[in-house]
């Protein structure tokens, strides 16, 4: 059984009032923060744990809180990025919803490392529930003394704001969500400069991502050493997965990363196997914008060693043979999933989900879109599948924020690794119209490469 | 004593100059000129905040400075990315900068109607000289072209969302220039368009500029629309006195009349002093000017043909091969000639000359 930091109350009876949360041993880290430690120190803590960005992109927390610009006489904000709407994850969706206390703890701590008065939770519009649960929740913070005024008599003052956004899906990168949060357009900017420097209302502000900021507290109450003890490598502390497909127990788990992707998939504690007794062909480890892999490459790395549930292992062998640990929605695809369907799906969200600002995405991830749809649809030619790699290749690391990046990724991976899928739905087209292509030969073992 | 102002050494395509530090990449390589150049689709100088949205610019930073000669991993937007000292740029040395624009300037076309026979700007369209530039002669998309619900601007600009290339040149000059802006970009990703949400015409004032920023002809001007042919147009520099902005202006004269008037622009299409929507839309008579002379088209451009900057008369032979005479007249043809009729002013006619517009003389 791995250890769990987050979610080892979420199922007190009661847990989201205060009351319970408090008699639980909640806010003992502000007490801990605010009474014993500076801000500086706080701040060391969360270097020393080693915590990274549960967001996405896996940046290291206590580096990002420590370029944060404090010029004199400028406000500076921390901002909660709630806007969880990447297809497969919703982790941050469970703990706000059960631990709305845990969240608005760790905004208290972090506020304070960063000196931010006013923080701003920006949560994704659809959540309109949680909305309540979390106001709720910073009222009675704020009527027991843990916010407001004068918290705990340190003469430290924070505010909590739940912002909700319009449903816009890019409002979760973080220039946008700041865009949005002035009451913009919600267009990523360009960087730099970055937000630690000209970030809200252009003062120096810190996006974290809800579940980076909740494992705040874990790490003040047991000490940032302490935490990097669990965990492997670089990948400190537990992370939280939401697991979804074809499983048979789909849920979030909290894991340590200690444990293997094949654990994780079949054992009785997490996902609980493949559902309906069929065989795993293919999943996406890290949310729909991560590479697609297929079963053998998911279970062993290119290497032929086990592939664990942690950063570095999962992008074990970069994008040609690896994936990335993403935001933690583990997507699983039994032998009965069309890889090109699945393709088609997430291109058609990323063409939804454009801006529109700059060109490559805006006009590449629709073209991507209707390629697949012909291709899906037994329209498609041998010559889409080139012109499809051409266009994501044109797209990456053109665009001004990481969304043209999470449109290519998926369809370059589905075609590396299922080329042959792709080729039989061109070659087959009336068959592929009432017939999945398989699992083919995508769970046989990988030749390991002979080592001296 | 004035401090002596540090100078950045920035490389770009190996010719290296010295710029003032703050200066933009894109700055620099248009210092330097010619085709170091990077083309610009949305960065508008003159606009703060313009840049970085269409990547036609992209460079590669092969050195981010002296301090630090690490290359940049991705390629960069050089309208937005200020030089260091010691900065090592390639543009069109760099294999990767030709290709990722080349892909950019695919994207910009597959939804673009590709009208220009029929497209007012054609002739100074910035996305035309770009495609000239770096397109394909074919196109690999297969799929109808995007369209839009068609929206009414005023009686001074038409909008054709079709041709728009989405550069948000328009949204900041109405921000920057006009007292309260009635348009911007509704909607996202492929879908998104410029509008005024609820039908509203555009008629604040200077709002007239946009039509000068547009790089390509989704915003013309509806009081020259249909009417001629640019490069059938000889501009002409004129000034007025004007209480609203400097009344420094483009007439655009066919024989003597003035089809339309535009703010100056530069070498890199951008204009130099905004002008107001009375000058742009209701002085259109020579009389409302005073003319300065031709203005200076660049030789790249197809308005440059047939348009004379400097009037080189030819030597008069006749009176030297003659020693000196004046040739005479020895018959006017018309006296004789009833071909020609001075008395029927041809381009007057609402249409093509018929037999009836001749009445028999007696």
């Amino acid at each position: 059984m791995g250890r769990k930091l987050l979610l080892e109350k979420a199922h007190v009876e009661g847990i989201r009032t205060y009351e319970v949360y408090r008699r639980e041993g909640g806010y003992r880290s502000v007490e801990k923060a605010l009474k014993t430690m500076s801000p500086d120190q706080v701040t060391e803590e969360v270097k020393k744990s080693g915590l990274r960005g549960r967001g996405g992109a896996g940046f290291p927390a206590g580096m990002k809180w420590s370029f944060l610009a404090k010029p004199e006489g400028v406000p500076r904000y921390l901002v909660c990025n709630a806007d969880e709407s990447e297809p497969g994850t919703f982790k941050d969706r469970y703990l706000m919803e059960f631990l709305p206390h845990l969240l608005i703890e760790g905004l208290i701590v972090a506020s304070y490392a960063l000196g931010s008065e006013r923080t701003y939770i920006y949560i994704r519009g659809e959540y309109a529930w949680i909305v309540d649960i979390l106001e709720h929740a910073i009222a009675e913070a704020n009527a027991n003394g843990f916010l407001g005024k004068n918290i705990l008599g340190t003469g430290f003052n924070c505010q909590i704001y739940v912002q909700r956004g319009a449903g816009a899906y890019i409002c979760g990168e973080e220039t946008a969500l700041i865009e949005s949060l002035e009451g913009k357009r919600g267009n990523p900017r360009i960087k730099p400069p970055f937000p630690a420097v000209k970030g809200l209302w252009d003062c120096p502000t810190v996006v974290n991502n809800v579940e980076t900021l909740a494992a705040v507290v874990p790490i003040i109450d047991m000490g940032g050493e302490e935490y990097a003890k669990i965990g492997v490598g670089k990948s400190t502390g537990t992370k939280l997965i939401s697991a979804c497909g074809n499983i048979n127990k789909p849920g979030v788990y909290e894991i340590d990363m200690t444990i293997s992707v094949e654990e994780f998939i079949y054992s009785d504690e997490y996902c609980g196997g493949i559902a309906n007794g069929k065989r795993l062909k293919a999943c996406i480890p890290g949310g729909s914008s991560v590479p697609i892999l297929p079963a053998n490459l998911l279970l062993k790395t290119a290497k032929g060693e086990q592939r664990m549930m942690n950063y570095e292992s999962l992008s074990d062998g970069g994008f040609a043979t690896g994936s990335m640990m993403g935001s933690g929605g583990f997507i699983v695809l039994d032998e009965d999933q069309c890889v090109v369907r699945n393709t088609l799906t997430l291109a058609r969200f990323y063409r939804h989900e454009s801006c529109g600002q700059c060109s490559p995405c805006r006009e590449g991830t629709g073209w991507m879109e209707k390629i697949l749809k012909n291709i899906e649809t037994g329209k498609g030619k041998m010559s889409d599948i080139d012109l499809l790699w051409d266009i994501q290749r044109k797209i990456e690391g053109n665009t001004i924020c990481p969304l043209g990046d999470a449109a290519a990724w998926p369809v370059a991976a589905a075609i590396r690794h299922f080329r042959d899928e792709f080729e039989w739905h061109v070659n087959n087209p009336v068959e592929s119209q009432h017939r999945n292509f398989g699992l083919a030969h995508y769970a046989d073992p990988l030749p390991v490469p002979v080592t001296a | 004593m004035a401090e002596e102002k540090k100078l950045f050494k920035v490389t770009i395509d190996n010719i290296t100059i010295d710029v003032e530090p703050g200066t933009s990449i894109l700055t620099a390589a248009r210092m330097i000129g010619g085709d170091v150049a990077p083309p610009a689709m949305c960065y508008y100088s003159k606009l703060k905040g313009s840049g970085g949205k269409c990547r036609t610019c992209l460079v590669e930073v092969a050195a981010g400075s002296t301090a630090d000669p690490r290359p940049m991993p991705k390629l960069v937007a050089s309208c937005r990315t200020n030089v260091m000292d010691g900065m090592v740029v390639k543009n069109i040395t760099s294999e990767r900068v030709v290709d990722a624009r080349n892909g950019v300037v695919e994207f910009l076309l597959i939804n673009h109607p590709l009208d220009c026979p029929v497209c007012d700007q054609a002739g100074e369209c910035h996305l035309q000289d770009l495609s000239y530039d770096h397109g394909k002669e074919g196109t690999r998309y297969e799929f109808q072209r995007r369209t839009f619900k068609k929206h009414d601007l005023g009686p001074y600009i038409q909008l054709h969302m079709t041709r728009c290339i989405l550069c948000y040149r328009c949204v900041f000059t109405a921000d920057q220039l006009t007292n309260k802006r009635v348009h911007g970009v509704l909607d996202r990703g492929d879908h998104a368009e410029i509008a005024t949400y609820i039908e509203k015409s555009l008629d604040n004032d200077f709002i007239g500029n946009v039509i000068d920023v547009c790089p390509v002809g989704a915003l013309t001007d509806k009081t020259f629309r249909f009417k001629n042919r640019v490069w059938f147009l000889k501009p002409v520099n004129a000034h007025c006195e004007c209480t609203k902005c400097k009344g420094n202006v483009t007439l655009w004269y066919r024989g003597e009349e003035v089809f339309r008037v535009t703010a100056r622009k530069d070498q890199w299409g951008e204009v130099e002093d905004w002008i107001c929507n009375e000058c742009r839309f209701e002085k259109k008579k020579t009389s409302d000017w005073i003319i300065e002379g031709p203005a200076h088209i660049s030789r790249q451009s197809v308005i440059s043909q047939g348009h004379y900057e400097k009037l080189v008369m030819p030597k008069e032979t006749m009176p030297e091969v003659m020693g000196g005479r004046q040739p005479r007249l020895l018959m006017d043809i018309h006296d004789v000639s009833g071909v020609n009729r001075p008395d029927v002013d041809l381009s007057q006619l609402p249409g093509p000359a018929h037999s009836t517009d001749f009445p028999k003389q007696s």
